[in-house]
């Protein structure tokens, strides 16, 4: 037999990017601890629609942990307290009959509450196109084998590749960084022969605009690796401050 | 030039400042301290310290004008952080909390920093620019600790320098990006044992001098 739960929601509600915004309590019932914390969001909403008042908006897309799209502060952790999951993996069992849940959008200065949840993480998208590509030139494809790649080398390219951008480190860091997400898409193109000959001006471009984007400044907290759904660790950090310093004295 | 500023200018370069003028500050601290144990010679061997130090001339002034150009920069540079982080979140969170990444000694930056900038102008005045004609160093430093309430300010103002060097030490080597697994572990703890060393090596200090007068 399922379990089912009853929980008080304190939800930020925002009719658009300009309004000023505010909690309103909602009473989910009868919630099974099986469904997910977004299934939870939807029969709230279902109740919201049927009552004639407007439903919850938040983000969300595939709702298995790859996308990217999901993600709100829940009672002050992003994607909830579970560790290396996304909001649309963390499940109602995690709750108790009665708790109190605050739910609020990821802030920062970069990003925008669109409505409600939802919010405009395109400065994200604004980084990448700052140096987050390498540049292949046409002709025919080369073996697949011809460049050689350790393992170790590929395994830490992956790691960082791991990052869907959720914007989960910039949600948790207590100076609304996006370093972990710029070191994790230096990274994984850094580490790579193919995303050697751009590293100097990649390096230095995407940390260029991630400050002009007005995101803070990192100051080691930590906060970001110990949140980030996908655990991209700040190492990452580290080697973009490597690859930045060596672009910025050396090139 | 321009690329100077432009590397030292952004969000990587000012932490890289922050971290080279700091770990600057942990050597000063421990010359500081090794210099000051000599109290535990005794009174001559104390004077002498400091007599060998001012014998130094022109060395120790242009020390002197290191050490404060770098604080300049330390504590500029640190309210520039400060005041842009305040900026990058203009709506706060109802509900904050840590995932466990930052500790004590990493949410307090801001503020013991300011702390300590406040004490290092009362140090300072209290033994530093201070009429040294017709006395000795041993003498003003015994003279101010023998007032508990001076025992208890420097007490708690080498807490607040264990905290922030705490943070500080291993915070310098991720920043030039000296992360590496086999090694950040034993960075982190010698961290933690030179915050521990400043803490008890300056902090024991004025309690044996006011238990001796």
């Amino acid at each position: 037999m399922t379990k089912t739960i009853n929980l008080t929601l304190k939800v930020w509600r925002q009719n658009g990017p300009k309004n000023k915004g505010r909690f309103d309590t909602y009473h989910a019932e009868n919630i099974s601890t099986d469904m997910s914390f977004l299934e939870m969001l939807d029969v709230v909403n279902d109740q919201l629609t049927i009552d004639g008042k407007e439903p919850i908006a938040f983000d969300h897309d595939c709702r298995e942990g790859i996308c990217g799209q999901c993600g709100c502060v829940v009672n002050g952790r992003p994607h909830g307290a579970e560790k290396g999951t996304t909001l649309c993996q963390l499940h109602m069992r995690h709750f108790d009959n009665g708790d109190t849940i605050a739910i609020e959008p990821f802030r920062a200065m970069a990003f925008n509450v669109i409505k409600d949840l939802a919010v405009d993480r395109s400065a994200l998208d604004k980084i990448i196109q700052a140096g987050g590509y390498v540049s292949v030139n046409t002709g025919g494809a080369q073996d697949a084998n011809a460049i050689l790649v350790p393992q170790e080398v590929a395994d830490l390219a992956m790691d960082a590749a791991q990052c869907i951008g959720c914007g989960a480190c910039v949600a948790s860091c207590p100076n609304a960084s996006a370093m972990l997400f710029t070191s994790a898409k230096v990274s994984q193109l850094a580490l790579l022969p193919q995303g050697k000959p751009e590293a100097a001006k990649r390096a230095i471009n995407m940390v260029r605009t991630m400050d002009e984007l007005g995101f803070g400044n990192c100051s080691n907290e930590r906060e970001c690796e110990a949140e980030c759904p996908k655990e991209i660790s700040i190492t990452n950090i580290a080697r973009l401050n490597r690859e930045y310093f060596k672009a910025g004295f050396f090139s | 030039m321009n690329w100077i500023t432009s590397t030292l200018g952004s969000s990587i370069g000012k932490k890289l400042l922050m971290a080279i003028t700091g770990f600057s500050f942990c050597g000063f601290l421990a010359a500081h301290l090794a210099g000051n144990l000599t109290i535990y010679g005794g009174k001559d061997a104390f004077n002498g310290y400091a007599e060998h130090l001012h014998a130094l001339g022109p060395l120790l002034t242009v020390a002197e004008l290191v050490l404060l150009s770098f604080f300049l920069v330390h504590v500029i540079t640190g309210l520039i952080l400060y005041l842009q982080n305040l900026k990058a979140r203009p709506v706060r969170y109802a509900v904050n909390k840590t995932a466990g990444g930052r500790t004590f000694g990493s949410a307090t930056m801001p503020y013991t920093g300011a702390l300590l900038l406040a004490f290092i102008v009362f140090h300072l005045l209290n033994f530093s620019f201070v009429d040294k004609t017709n006395t000795t160093i041993f003498n003003i430093v015994s003279s101010a600790f023998s007032s508990p309430v001076y025992v208890v300010i420097y007490i708690l103002a080498m807490v607040v320098a264990a905290v922030h060097v705490s943070h500080g030490f291993w915070s310098t080597f991720q920043t030039v990006g000296a992360n590496h697994p086999k090694y950040m572990p034993l960075i982190q703890t010698v961290g933690i044992a030179f915050a521990v060393v400043v803490g008890i090596g300056f902090g024991f200090l004025p309690i044996y001098i006011f238990l001796l007068a």
